[in-house]
């Protein structure tokens, strides 16, 4: 049996995708086995862990709980999307490692989407904002402390304009 | 898992997303936000041949002031309801109910018309629908019609929603009383997940600090959400204190046959329903007491 592909063109990380998918082709599959963008990760599959979190048109959303026909026409950024252009760290990502942000590293791309999006919309956000923010990602490693943390320091980091 | 094959249209319009409706009936869903259908999909519970993508149509995102009722497009987005002051200022428990309702990540995508359509009992957005007595447009190829919240859900995961009707708008109800309050609380596992139980009142008081106007129901203890109109009613007239709100709430708790699940035993939740509407009815009234 042969499934209808549909076409869809997809702005992902600032460059322009296009591809050929079944309906049922979650975004996340998309990005990681089309793409080959396997940075976002694929935690639960149905919209619990957070791990596959991308932003949709700048804010956040679960990259499980959508169909890539259903991002026809608009923009993703992933984790990959969050580096600097030549390639380092973004302040984000080295706070995360000068913090201990992440041991396995299995829930860091939704950490990173979802703190991004958080600092985006809030450049000092407060502890409590910072852990509303991420309350929507599961962490079994760090005990989310150093998570925080690592938030708190970037947002400082970026509100004194150290690289 | 995966989701089971099945085709889809991306639609412009709720003239054509009503007549792919017409042209599947059953064999076709509704997608709006997806937060709740994906996961089903998933999980093998349902097999839909057709999801009809209402995301794209602009024309069902929008909310609207009138005099007694803020009207709202079906597709509205909850994370723009939460955000939203000045439809905060008419209907307050809907930004205080969304504080209970998922993740950024879940709000950001998810719908207010998608959560009421899935009726899931535990929802935080149906129990305030049923307790303001918000009104449902419904929508299909030919009609529309509208159902007031009590006659629209039917019961776990259940509505009286046709196979080709989509909805299409919400009516919450206005209270143009000055010194009115409103509160939602809930206890569940986790911050985000469903209600194990939730309770919601919205009071409205006189300048003596009397009831003119009350409301309140419990979530998750039933198979919809409940509000309690009569024992509501008895409190017109009267002022609250702790007493008299914990008596109400032993009422209105006794009256559930709440089930037994993995997360609660029915006892259990029917002392949270006596705790959690006592607490809701007092800060509801406080609140509409200190209104300016």
């Amino acid at each position: 049996m042969s499934e209808v592909l549909y076409s869809i063109a997809v702005e992902v990380n600032g460059t322009k995708r296009v591809g050929q998918v079944s309906a049922r082709t979650s975004l996340v599959d998309w990005l990681r086995e089309h793409l080959n963008l396997t940075g976002t990760h694929i935690g639960c599959e149905h919209g619990i862990c957070g791990a596959c979190s991308v932003m949709l048109d700048g804010e956040p959303v679960r990259s499980c709980l959508m169909y890539a026909v259903q991002a026809d026409g608009h923009s993703i950024t992933t984790v990959e999307g969050l580096a600097r252009p030549d390639g380092q760290l973004s302040i984000l990502q080295d706070s995360f490692c000068e913090a201990h942000g992440l041991q396995c590293g299995y829930c860091t791309p939704g950490m990173l989407i979802a703190a991004q999006a958080l600092l985006d919309a809030n450049p000092r956000p407060t502890e409590e904002q910072i852990r509303d923010a991420i309350g929507g990602n599961l962490c079994r490693c760090t005990g989310y402390q150093q998570i925080v943390d690592a938030i708190a320091l970037a947002a400082e980091r970026m509100a004194g304009g150290a690289a | 898992m995966k989701s089971p094959p099945f085709e889809y249209a991306r639609t412009a319009s709720i003239e054509e997303a009503c007549e792919l409706l017409s042209q599947h009936g059953d064999a076709a869903k509704v997608i709006a936000g997806g937060q709740s259908l994906v996961p089903m999909l998933a999980f093998r519970l349902l097999r839909p041949g057709w999801l009809i993508d209402i995301n794209e149509i602009a024309a069902l995102k929008f909310v609207a002031f009138e005099t007694d009722t803020v009207r709202m497009g079906a597709c509205t987005r909850q994370c723009v309801v939460a955000r939203d002051d000045a439809l905060a200022a008419r209907v307050p428990l809907l930004r205080q109910a969304l504080a209970f309702v998922g993740h950024t990540q879940t709000r950001n995508r998810g719908t207010v018309g998608g959560s009421l359509a899935h009726a899931d009992p535990s929802a935080e957005l149906p129990l305030v629908a049923q307790i303001l007595e918000a009104r449902l447009v419904l929508r299909t190829k030919s009609a529309k019609r509208t159902l007031p919240a009590a006659e629209f859900f039917a019961g776990p995961m259940m509505t009286n929603l046709q196979p080709d009707e989509c909805l299409e708008e919400i009516h919450w109800p206005v209270w143009r009383e000055q010194k009115t309050g409103s509160a939602f609380t809930e206890i569940s596992r986790r911050h985000g997940d469903f209600a194990m139980v939730a309770a919601t009142a919205q009071i409205a008081v006189d300048d003596d600090g009397q009831c003119t106007r009350v409301t309140f129901g419990v979530g998750g203890a039933a198979p919809v959400p409940l509000a309690f109109p009569a024992l509501a009613q008895n409190l017109v007239g009267r002022r609250l204190d702790k007493a008299k709100a914990r008596a109400v709430a032993q009422e209105a708790a006794a009256a559930l046959e709440p089930d037994t699940d993995t997360h609660a035993s029915a006892a259990y939740r029917r002392h949270l329903a006596g705790v959690l509407v006592s607490r809701v009815l007092l800060e509801a009234y406080d609140t509409a007491r200190s209104a300016p």
